[in-house]
Order: structure tokens, then sequence, then C-alpha cells
């Protein structure tokens, strides 16, 4: 071999039956790609630029500024759909995980029939918010839910009039997103208890813990990430209410139960003021950051730090 | 057995308190699972019963009640004569409606799921990190903010208010779903394989088809059980970009059970209510442990 | 011609330098080891050799060809992973033919290369069932199969005996060298196992942080380390370091320290280029023995003077630990000759299986 044909071999490169080949993984991806990049990025922007326009039952791009923002803010309706939203979240999230903890650790105990149990806790998550929020309104109903039959029973005084009570419909929508979800975080917490070293626990027990500290200060703190993970999801989930509010109040009595998402469904939909709407979805979307920002984040660092380690 | 316990019971008093406090530990747990078990249960036997319930016994006895007698015209009426907003032919149309949403959607965000878990596990280029995580935002965006710019091209594309358009949305933001689901499935498969297979002369086709398609069973399996009931289970975009008679039933629901007035026809609406629910529950039940699979895969990522 | 030539090969991921120059080659037939600590850039150099790797700068020819833009398929190479890498889904019949397949070759050639393969292996009994059903070394000669049905130009292994536990080890690594006793295919194996190297291979090629540090027969490798890491990696236990000095000016002998003073060794053969003062004596552990007491000193052995700090009794030998002053060693003593912990006993070293190296490039100097 010459050393002029071995050069000559060096600057063909690869062919261009070559090049195609390994073009191919990127053009199979490029159709799902280009979508999931204007669904994430282009929809989001054109919304944002909405908020900032004049558009009103139809899009029309004349810039205004902050101006729905401030209007939104003012809004009587929505300050209520926020602080019901911090409201909820902040008792949904805390409660969801709580009950789900205590239904995975009761399940760890080695009870019988745990496949049984199990299907019965997780079995809301195959049911539509919208369903659940629709069979709990009649549960609700004072006149042919729980208080009818507790009255039914003998208790003639007893009241449970959640969804009429201006004050107390918000607690109505919590209980049932909590009878929705817990057993979603039951599920995780179970699989995270399994997932415990049971040399762990044999050490503890030599130690002398009984079983409340071995949890408390042995168990718990090792699946303290899912407890993360669980509450992000959760978070993420109560921010998105929107059929579940839907079905159960629709929003009332009044505006007493209103949310973000039902407020700017109302205000896009209902009463033809998309920019105002979309200034309320982009605030959603900050909520949403919020939470997940600092989240990803946290993952980041952490897998960082555990391949420092490695 | 019991004998047994007894007499160990007698023997020693240590012992004795040992094992009162295990049995009443055991009650107690027992206890606390049943309560909650019956609070889940709840809501399922009410809308059970009610389904089977003559109207006028519901409304005598409360929608909380063991059923005296049982009737069957709930469900004929649900499916085919119930009157919602002028038409008059029951939930029929809606669940059809429904199965011609999410079987193509729940499909072909699956399929591509695959295709794009395999090219960004196994393929990697410069980017494709990045590009995963820019694809997995979809998840997590709350679907207001994709409503107007939706609203914007089913319209332009014809597609407006038709169960086609639906099936686009489900399918765009479906694959983000699977996409995370099946890259971080296919991660766990060795690359030593594919390099192997590239030796072998397998290019990329080949090498889906033939090694990692096999593999897929278990999440496949997951993607389809998740996808069909999150795209079945849907609210917001049914009732946003469909309408009355052309609705997902999930959708029709709520408009359902809200529109009778005064005199609520609870039995008619459980059945309507189950008919809606029944093929996600159905799912679940046969599917259960794949549920399961892919909470914990997805979540804990 | 060579079978395999490697010039001037240089990889890097970024910034980050993994192979710096490397230059290789093995005529047809041989058997090349390359074997060297994690992370000294072995495997990334068989994975650009098959050509699942690019290459940053240099020349790969395999039978004169340049192949650095070639697919891996069309290399006519074959490859037996660390981990194998048998395709779970198909029986092992389906694996050994998947390549042919791919490649499209008739039935009645595969069935015929199948029948060939599986005898010489030894698993006509194996080809109907699944990966999963097989023992580790029968998982093992299945991936030789897949690798032999192709009769590739070049074998590549990749650690493959890593995976086993030590006595199939052993017997696998005699399989593989009777293998290649047979077939006679250019193979170049990637190990970290300095023994694999040494049994299997007709020349070794050791690397270090990318580099090669030396490219030669076994027992040159070992006699002749051409530095301090060879002379270090190689051998079981590692040859003992000692820091020496020249004795006078003419390079005939050097001073050690031993227990109690310094013992003056006279070299067994001249120095092949000048060196400083301060040199590193190496010596390997199986040429330390107590020294005879009647007196009669093995031609070019050297006496030292040393406390022992450690029996151990392997069985076939006895590995003692010796103190030099400041200095601790290795040797190796037979069973007999054992002696007792806190003795100080003389020691024979043999001065012509002996090594000095220069402290400062750690390079061979006799």
């Amino acid at each position: 071999m010459t050393q002029a044909t071995g050069l000559a071999e060096a600057a063909a490169g690869p062919t261009l039956r070559e090049r195609l080949a390994r073009a191919v993984p990127i053009i199979v991806l490029a159709p799902s790609l280009l979508a999931s990049f204007v669904y994430v990025f282009v929809f989001a922007i054109w919304t944002f630029y909405i908020s900032l326009s004049n558009s009103s039952l139809l899009p029309s791009y004349g810039f205004v500024g902050f101006g729905h923002y401030a209007t939104l803010w003012r809004n009587t309706r929505w300050k209520i759909a926020y602080s019901n939203l911090f409201l909820y979240s902040a008792l949904y999230v805390t409660l969801a995980i709580l009950v789900g903890l205590g239904l995975a650790i009761a399940i760890d105990q080695r009870v019988r029939g745990e496949a049984i149990w199990r299907t019965i806790f997780l079995y809301p998550l195959a049911v539509s918010f919208a369903v659940t929020g629709t069979v709990w309104a009649w549960l609700y109903s004072p006149n042919a839910g729980i208080e009818f039959l507790v009255r039914s029973l003998g208790w003639t005084d007893f009241t449970f009039r959640l969804t009429t009570d201006r004050n107390l419909a918000i607690y109505a929508i919590v209980a049932t997103g909590i009878w929705q979800s817990s057993g979603f975080a039951m599920a995780l917490f179970l699989a995270g208890l399994r997932s415990v070293d049971p040399d762990l626990v044999k050490a503890a027990q030599i130690d002398g813990a009984g079983p409340f500290r071995t949890y408390r200060k042995v168990i718990i703190p090792t699946i303290a990430p899912i407890f993360v993970a669980v509450a992000v999801v959760l978070l993420q989930f109560a921010i998105k209410t929107f059929d579940l509010v839907a079905a159960l109040t629709q929003g009332g009595p009044g505006i007493s139960t209103q949310f973000p998402a039902n407020y700017v469904y109302d205000l896009m939909f209902q009463r033809g003021q998309i920019a105002e709407g979309a200034a309320g979805a982009m605030m959603m979307l900050a909520a949403l950051a919020v939470v997940m920002v600092p989240y990803g984040l946290w993952l980041v660092w952490r897998r960082r730090r555990e391949s420092g380690h490695g | 057995m019991v004998d047994a316990t007894l007499k160990a019971i007698e023997a020693d008093p240590a012992e004795a308190l040992a094992s009162r406090r295990y049995f009443l530990g055991r009650l107690g747990v027992y206890s606390f699972l049943s309560l909650f078990a019956f609070i889940y249960l709840l809501p399922l036997f009410v809308v059970v019963a009610n389904s089977f319930r003559p109207l006028p016994e519901i409304i005598q006895n409360g929608l909380i009640g063991i059923p005296h007698s049982f009737s069957f015209g709930a469900w004929g009426q649900a499916w085919s004569s119930y009157c919602v907003s002028g038409t008059c032919e029951g939930m029929h149309r809606n669940f059809f409606n429904s199965l011609e949403m999410t079987i193509p959607a729940t499909i072909i965000s699956t399929m591509l799921g695959l295709m794009n878990g395999y090219i960004l596990s196994k393929w990697r280029f410069p980017g494709s990190d990045l590009i995963f995580t820019c694809m997995t935002f979809g998840v997590f965006i709350p679907g207001q903010l994709s409503l107007l710019p939706w609203a914007f091209i089913l319209g332009h594309v014809g597609l407006a208010n038709t169960i086609g358009g639906l099936v686009l949305i489900h399918c765009v933001q479906g694959t983000s779903f699977t996409t995370l689901f099946c890259r971080n499935y296919y991660v766990g498969i060795p690359d030593d394989l594919i390099k192997a297979a590239r030796i072998d002369g397998a290019g990329f086709w080949r090498i889906f088809f033939k090694i990692i398609l096999p593999l897929s069973p278990p999440i496949l399996i997951v993607s389809v059980i998740w996808q069909f009931t999150g795209i079945w289970n849907d609210y917001l975009f049914g009732v946003v970009f469909s309408s009355g008679r052309g609705q997902p039933i999930t959708a029709s629901l709520i408009g359902m059970a809200s529109g009778g007035v005064n005199v609520r026809v609870y039995d008619v609406m459980s059945a309507a209510v189950l008919i809606g629910a029944i093929p996600p529950l159905l799912i679940y039940f046969f599917g259960g442990k794949y549920f399961v699979r892919g909470l914990t895969q997805g979540a804990i990522k | 011609m060579a079978s395999l030539t490697i010039s001037k090969l240089r990889k890097n991921f970024g910034p980050v330098d993994v192979l710096k120059g490397v230059d290789l080659e093995a005529r047809t037939g041989e058997f090349i080891a390359l074997v060297g600590p994690s992370g000294c850039g072995k495997s990334t150099l068989l994975a650009m050799i098959a050509g699942l790797e690019t290459v940053s700068s240099g020349e790969i020819r395999i039978d004169g060809k340049l192949v650095n833009f070639v697919a891996p398929k069309d290399r006519d190479i074959a490859m037996v992973f660390q981990s194998y890498a048998l395709y779970p889904t198909m029986t092992v019949r389906q694996n050994i033919t998947f390549g042919m397949e791919s490649r499209g070759v008739p039935r009645a050639q595969q069935d015929e290369a199948v029948k060939r393969v599986a005898a010489l292996l030894q698993i006509e009994a194996l080809l109907q069932r699944k990966p999963g059903q097989l023992s580790g070394g029968q998982r093992q000669r299945v991936a030789m199969g897949r690798a032999l049905v192709r009769d590739p130009k070049l074998f590549l292994f990749d650690e493959p005996l890593s995976n086993l536990d030590a006595k199939l080890r052993v017997e696998m690594r005699s399989e593989i060298k009777r293998l290649h006793q047979r077939v006679g295919k250019t193979t170049i194996y990637v190990t970290h196992d300095q023994v694999e190297a040494m049994t299997l291979a007709s020349r070794i090629a050791v690397m270090h942080r990318g580099e090669l540090q030396q490219f030669a027969e076994p027992r040159q490798v070992y006699d002749r380390p051409a530095n301090m890491f060879v002379a270090g990696f190689m051998g079981s236990p590692p040859m003992n370091f000692i820091p020496a000095k020249m004795a006078n000016g003419e390079g005939t002998a050097i001073d050690v320290d031993q227990a109690g003073g310094t013992a003056t060794l006279t070299l067994a053969r001249p120095l092949s280029r000048p060196a400083a003062d301060s040199i590193v004596f190496g010596v390997r552990p199986e040429h330390i023995s107590p020294a005879r007491e009647n007196g009669a000193a093995k031609p070019g052995s050297a006496t030292l003077k040393a406390i022992v700090e450690l029996v151990e009794p392997t069985g076939a030998e006895t590995m003692v630990g010796l103190r030099l002053a400041e200095r601790e060693i290795t040797g190796r003593f037979s069973p007999d000759d054992a002696p007792r912990v806190g003795e100080t006993i003389a020691i024979a070293v043999d001065m012509t299986k002996s090594c000095l190296f220069d402290p400062k490039d750690e390079r061979l100097i006799s």
C-alpha cells in the first residue's frame, strides 16, 4: 500500500451510505422531537404572548404589556382561587402522605391478604377525578348522602353539609382529593419500605429499638427521598386541579371553591377573555416551576454527590 | 392453636404481656386497614348498588343503602335512552367516542414512546440527554397552557370539535409520557448487547425489531395501561375540544350529572358513571401489578 | 504483512486524553494481550479496533487496509464481551446465526457453520436453550461460538473471564489457549489479570494511562521490564523496589542499606547507559532465598542481612516479609526454609535476574 493511497483513503472519510446510516436515529426521532418542542416551548411562548396582547374572544396581537396580570390579581375570584390552591396543596399533600404512609406501614406488617388491601386502596387511581367528584358530590349532598344516612339511623341532628357551606366546601375538595391520591402515596411508600435493607432493621432490633422507634429513626429516614418524590407529584396534581372541582362543586357555592385552573377555563371559554385566561395559565406555570425547578436541581445535586462517593 | 397460646400465657406473665401486646397490635392494624377499606369502597358500593335500585327506593332510603329490590332498567336507559341537553340516546355514543379516541392515541403514543426511548437510550448523540429532559417537560406542564394553542391549531387543520383532534392532542402529549417511561426502562438493557449486534452486522432497525422489541413486553404493558387510563379519564380536553354527542364519555358525565336540576335521576346516573368508569377499572383489575410497576418506575426516577 | 497495524493512535473524549499515541502491530496468527490497570485505555483501544469508537487521530489497518471509517460489521472482526452479550430472547442457535442472517448467508451454509462451531466448542446439546438457562462457562463458550462462526481476520476479547469464579477462570483460560492453537486466528485479548496475559499471549502490550509501556514477549516483559510500572504490574507478588546508590564511578556495584549497615552488591551486567548516583534496585521475590551457610554462593548472587517480620505459608511456598533497614521487601522461600519471625537472616539475591531503574524517569537501566 503506497503512502499516497493511504492518504487518499484517510481523506475520503465515511461514505455517504455510512453517514446516512448514522443519521437514521435522528431522523426517526425528529417528528416526535419537533412535536414535543412545539408542544412544550412554542405553546408556552405563544400563550405568554397572548397574555400580553389585547385578545378578547379571539387572538389578536396588539401588545398591551402586563395589564392583564394586574387585572387578574385585582380580581377577587382569582385571589380566592389562589388562596384555595395554597390551602388545598398544604392539606392535600400533607394528609395524603400521612394516610399513604400509615396504610403502607400497616400493610408492611405482614398482614394477610395483602394483595386485596392493595387492590382496594389503589383502585381510585384508575378512576378519573371527574367520576370521583361526581360520586362524592352525591355522598356529600344533605338530602340523599351521608347526612341523610346518619339521620335515618337515628342521629336526627347530625349535619354534614360540606358542599353547601361556603366555608366548608373547600374541605370537601381536600377530603376527596386525599381519598383519590393516598393510594398512590401508599404504593410508593410500600415499595420504599420494602427496599430498606433488612440488616438495618435487624441492627436496630439488636440495639434494643422497639417498632415505633425503629420506624421513626431508621426506616423512615432511609426512605426520605420517596417523601420528596411523592410530595412533588402530589403538588403537581394539586396545581393542576380542575376535574375534581368541576365535578364536585363547580367552583361553588358561589365562588368559594374556585381554583386557578377552573377560573382560567372560565376566562378562556365562557367569558371570552382569553388574554386574561392566558395570564392565569402563565401563573399556573409559574407555580409549577416553583415546585419543579428546585426539585430538578436537587435531583441533579444528589446524583452528582452520589457519583462522587461511588 | 388457641389452647397452646392459652397454656403459654398461663406459664409466663412477661410472655403473656408480650403476646397480648402483639394481639392488640395486630387488632389495631387490621382495624385501621378495615376502616380505610370501608371508606375507600363506599363510593364504589354506592354507585354499583344504586345502578340496580329503582329510583323511588333511592329517593326514599337515601343513596347509601342496601338494595331492597333489583331493577336493571337504569342500565338500559343510561346506555341508549337517557336525555341530555336535547338528545335522548344515552351514553353509548359517548362510550364509542371514547374508544375511538383512546385506542388510536394509546397505540400511537406507545409506539412512538418505544421508538424514542430506544433512540434516546441506545443511540446517544451529542445533546440527546438535553433533548430527553426537554421532552420530559411535556409531562409536567399544565394543560391550561396548551388550550389556546391547540384551539388555534385544531381550527386551522379542520379538526376542531372532532375526535380526531382529541386523538392528535393525546398523541402529542402522551408521547412525552411514554418516552419517559420507555427510555428509563431501556437504559437497563446492557449496551454490550447493542455493540455485539452492531459487530454482527445489525443496523438500527434490525436491532430494534430483533433485540429491543422482544425485551419490551413489560414496559409495553405498563405504557398501554397508563396511557389508556389517562386518556380515557381525561376531562379537560374532552370538554374543551368537543361537545354534546361528540364528547368522550368522561367529559360528558359531568354535564349529565349536573344537568337535571332538582330531580336527580340517581339510578340512571349511577349506571352512566359505571359505564364510563368500567373500562379503566377493568384494566386495573387485570393489569394491577403493571399499574404499580409503572408508578414506582415513573415517579421514583 | 501484519494482520493488524496501529499507528500513532490517539483518542480523546472532550478534554480528556484516553489514548496518547499508541503504536502496535499484530502478525497473522499471533495472540496479543493488552494488559493494564483500569482506566489505562485498553478497552477503549479494543473498541476502536472494533469500530465501536471513533478515532481522534492515527490509523488502524487490518491486513493493510485502512479501516478508520469502516463500520464494525465490515471490518471482518469478531468480539467476545466481558458480559458475553448474548441475545437473551434468542436460542443459542439463533444467537450464533444472528450475524450470518444479517449478512444474508444462505440457510444451508448457516447450518453447516453452526454444526462446525458447535462441535469445536462442544455446545451441540445447548443449541435450543436460551442464555438464561446456561451456566457461566457455557455462556462463555456460546459467546466464543458466535465469534468463531464469522471466520474473521481478527478476534477481539474484552476481559472475557472476569465474570467467572477462580476455578472456572483457570479452566476457560486453558480452553481459550487450546482453541487458539487449533484455529490460529490473530487475537487481541484485553485483560487486567497479568497471569492471563502471561499464560495466553505470544506478545504482551502493557498499557498505563493511555500509553504503551512495553510490547514484547512474556519472558521479555517479565525479566526485562521496560520501566518500574511494568516491573511492578507483572508478577505476583510484585517486584521489590529498593533504593540504592552507585558504589563506585565505574558502575559495577551498588550500595544497599541492610539490617545493621550497608552492603555492596556486585552487578551481574554492565550498565546499558550511564546512571546518576541514586538508582532503584529491583528484584523479584522468587529471586530472594536464604543464603546457604556452607559458603558456596551461587555465581551472580549477593548477600544481604534482613530482619524477618512476617511469615505467610501458602502451601506450595512461604512468603516472607523482610526488613532491610527502612525498606520492607518480600521473599518467596520454599516451605522447608521458612525462618522465624524476629530472626535476622542472611538472604541471597540473584543478581543476574535483578533490574536497575532510574528513579527519575523510572526506566530500565540494566
